[in-house]
């Protein structure tokens, strides 16, 4: 008797202290780990939000195949040790998929875990070798940097016709995968690269680098950096009176950068996979939803989030059931259209790696606001 | 030679930034023998004080400043004094420090958990703009944030040396036994020395976050520097914090430049090691000596 209260007891203690339903029949799990603090905490916040509403919105639609979604965050801290930590924590409690983290760095470390569990992970992280390393189980939210640095290379060529180029570039994982492929692509297009410098993740001031950009004489800055990183850097821009273009890809012209670097943001160009803005109904929609819930604006963080959940959505219901092996088998090589999933927004291709592939588009920040200025189809049409 | 005259100025700008809080450091120390590890997080608490005040408030900034100088002469000076540093210094200097950085951790998740944990846009009070001389682009900002501080450091030169209160914490500071039996109350100007710190670290906050944004974590690495700073310039003189935090503000701008940005943390500790090791007073320090 007393054996059966002290089980029933701990029972429930433990969905009190988990928050889950004890049973799981009728739930499905999934673990989100991800950059809650830290120098991730913007990219992280924007992510776990919209991963959040997705949920919300698929479980008032009645959940995956009938089940309720049952999701928990975990807090790398940014850090890939910390992220690692937390994914073997997450792991125990047998989710079906792990969503997250976005840092390059911690995706590298704990992307092998989740290959051990045998468990699909969804990253929004966009280092090159995250996809190069064989791992079925490893799979994007957002462009991989061999696919965007083409276009960005193109559009210094061809848009902005740059000579010479400045890079600054976050000497991590994220950084050091772009600034490889960038370098490469600047060279394949006769592009001489003026000034190369690193930075450090959640470095505070840009002054000396600007001195040294603006001395570099390049026709163009090539900006590679995290949101926070970028905003800095982009307001010291303008406190020193740096007048050539300034170019980057998503983190520099997301929303949280436009927000924290104010009137300096205006002006800087890019490549971005996801935007807020874009003339696509379906992200609109997203959009809306994420302000109203949320009290502020997403970036494509957000929408990242939001398409990873529904892609687990889109394929579980294509297999028909919950299993793990089945989900990574399907997954490679499959195009979801927001005809059969509404939630994915694009029709998204992904490939045998784990790569994706699906419209992007080029921007200008313009008084204060996203502009698409032109829509660039997917690589493979 | 442009860009070397260009890193020097900007160093300076960001070095006067540095020694405001380096002085803050060096002002304790002398009045009370308080080494504030939380030195950091009292220049990013003011800056979030600014932030709430116009937020949540509808103030504007410079009210919201006003406010913030009172909120944190009230908790980072009287507050700090009368609840921290008064009965832990009784125990010595060391427990002291091990609150000081438990006061820091304690500021900086609270900021994290009560405000946000991502940083955030901060208004610029110095004007915008560029202006030339001889060859050598110069910002109004960077001249905006020199000014200011030298401003703030004169006056308090000028407050400490030619007013009686000035005098009597200067006494306090250099012999409190004798103060105390001229007539002085130690306690009130000790008091003293604590609010002006406050006021140091608020100016700083007003004058670093436009640039480094407002954010929980902004302190730590803050309050290394201003530490260190204090430490090669003298710790037991204002003058020593002044030249130290120029001169780390100018050395972190020609390390970036001229070797990585990997190396801006590590050359200002090797700065540190080379002092303690050939001029352990501080390039204008006084030494100390102490019976044991």
């Amino acid at each position: 008797m007393f054996k059966k209260r002290f089980g029933l007891a701990a029972l429930l203690l433990s969905a009190v202290l988990t928050g889950e339903a004890a049973s799981g029949e009728g739930v499905v799990r999934i673990v989100d780990v991800v950059e809650l603090s830290g120098g991730g905490a913007t990219v992280g916040t924007n992510w776990r939000n919209g991963v959040e509403l997705a949920a919300k919105e698929i479980n008032a639609g009645g959940g995956i195949l009938g089940r309720k979604i049952v999701l928990r965050h975990f807090d790398t801290q940014s850090n890939p040790g910390v992220s690692k930590a937390v994914l073997m924590k997450a792991l125990d409690t047998d989710p079906y998929v792990v969503l997250g983290p976005i840092y390059s760095s911690s995706t590298k470390v704990n992307m092998i875990v989740t290959q051990r569990a045998k468990v699909p992970q969804i990253v929004g992280s966009e280092a090159a070798e995250i996809t190069e390393r064989g791992n079925p189980y490893i799979f994007r939210t957002s462009f991989g940097q061999a696919s965007s640095m083409p276009k960005l290379a193109n559009y210094l060529r061809d848009g902005i016709k740059a000579k010479s180029v400045a890079l600054i570039w976050v000497n991590n994982a994220f950084g050091k995968g772009g600034h490889d492929a960038v370098v490469k692509e600047l060279k394949l297009r006769g592009i001489r690269l003026a000034a190369d410098i690193s930075s450090e993740v959640q470095q505070v001031d840009f002054a000396a680098d600007v001195i040294r950009i603006k001395n570099s004489g390049a026709d163009a800055l090539f900006a590679y950096l995290h949101e926070e990183e970028s905003a800095r850097l982009l307001v010291e821009l303008r406190k020193q009176g740096y007048a050539k273009p300034v170019v980057g890809e998503s983190t520099l012209l997301s929303a949280k950068v436009i927000k924290l670097a104010g009137k300096a943001a205006n002006g800087a160009t890019g490549h971005v996979g996801l935007s807020p803005d874009a003339p696509v109904p379906g992200i609109r929609r997203m959009a809306k939803a994420f302000e109203a819930a949320y009290g502020y604006a997403t970036d494509h963080n957000g929408i990242k989030g939001y398409i990873a959940m529904y892609v687990v959505k889109a394929v579980t219901e294509k297999i028909g059931k919950f299993d793990r092996q089945a989900f990574a088998k399907t997954l490679r090589g499959l195009t979801i259209t927001p005809e059969t999933e509404p939630g994915v927004l694009l029709e998204t291709t992904y490939d045998d790696k784990g790569n994706l592939d699906r419209d992007s588009f080029l921007v200008e920040i313009v008084d204060g606001k996203q502009k698409i200025t032109r829509v660039l189809p997917k690589l493979g049409k | 030679m442009e860009q070397l005259a260009q890193l020097v100025i900007s160093g300076l700008a960001t070095g006067s930034i540095y020694a405001l809080a380096a002085m803050g450091f060096t002002l304790l120390w002398q009045a009370s023998g308080t080494i504030n590890f939380a030195q950091g997080e009292f220049v990013m608490l003011p800056a979030f004080i600014i932030l709430a005040g116009m937020e949540w408030f509808g103030l504007p900034l410079y009210a919201s400043f006003l406010l913030a100088l009172l909120i944190s002469s009230l908790l980072l000076g009287l507050a700090f004094k009368r609840m921290l540093v008064d009965p832990m210094i009784r125990h010595g200097v060391l427990p002291l420090i091990i609150a000081t950085i438990a006061l820091g951790i304690f500021l900086s998740e609270g900021v994290k958990t009560f405000y946000s944990a991502e940083a955030q846009p901060f208004p610029d009070l110095l004007p915008e703009g560029l202006f030339r001389v001889g060859g050598v682009v110069v910002s109004y900002h960077d001249i905006g944030v020199m000014a200011v501080a030298l401003v703030l450091i004169i006056a308090l030169q000028l407050f400490l040396s030619r007013t009686m209160t000035g005098r009597a914490m200067q006494a306090t500071a250099q012999n409190p036994e004798t103060a105390r039996v001229l007539g002085v109350n130690i306690e009130r100007m000790i008091l003293y020395t604590f609010v002006i710190n406050a006021v140091l670290v608020t100016v700083a906050a007003i004058l670093v976050t436009p640039v480094y944004l407002a954010k929980f974590d902004n302190g730590a690495s803050l309050g290394l520097i201003a530490f260190i700073a204090a430490i090669v310039g003298g710790f037991n003189q204002m003058r020593g914090a002044l030249l130290g935090g120029l001169l780390i503000g100018v050395i972190n701008n020609l390390t970036v430049a001229y070797l990585s940005a990997a190396y801006r943390d590590a050359i200002p500790l090797i700065l540190l090691i080379v002092v303690i090791l050939f001029k352990p007073e501080g390039l204008l320090g006084r030494r100390e000596e102490r019976t044991v």
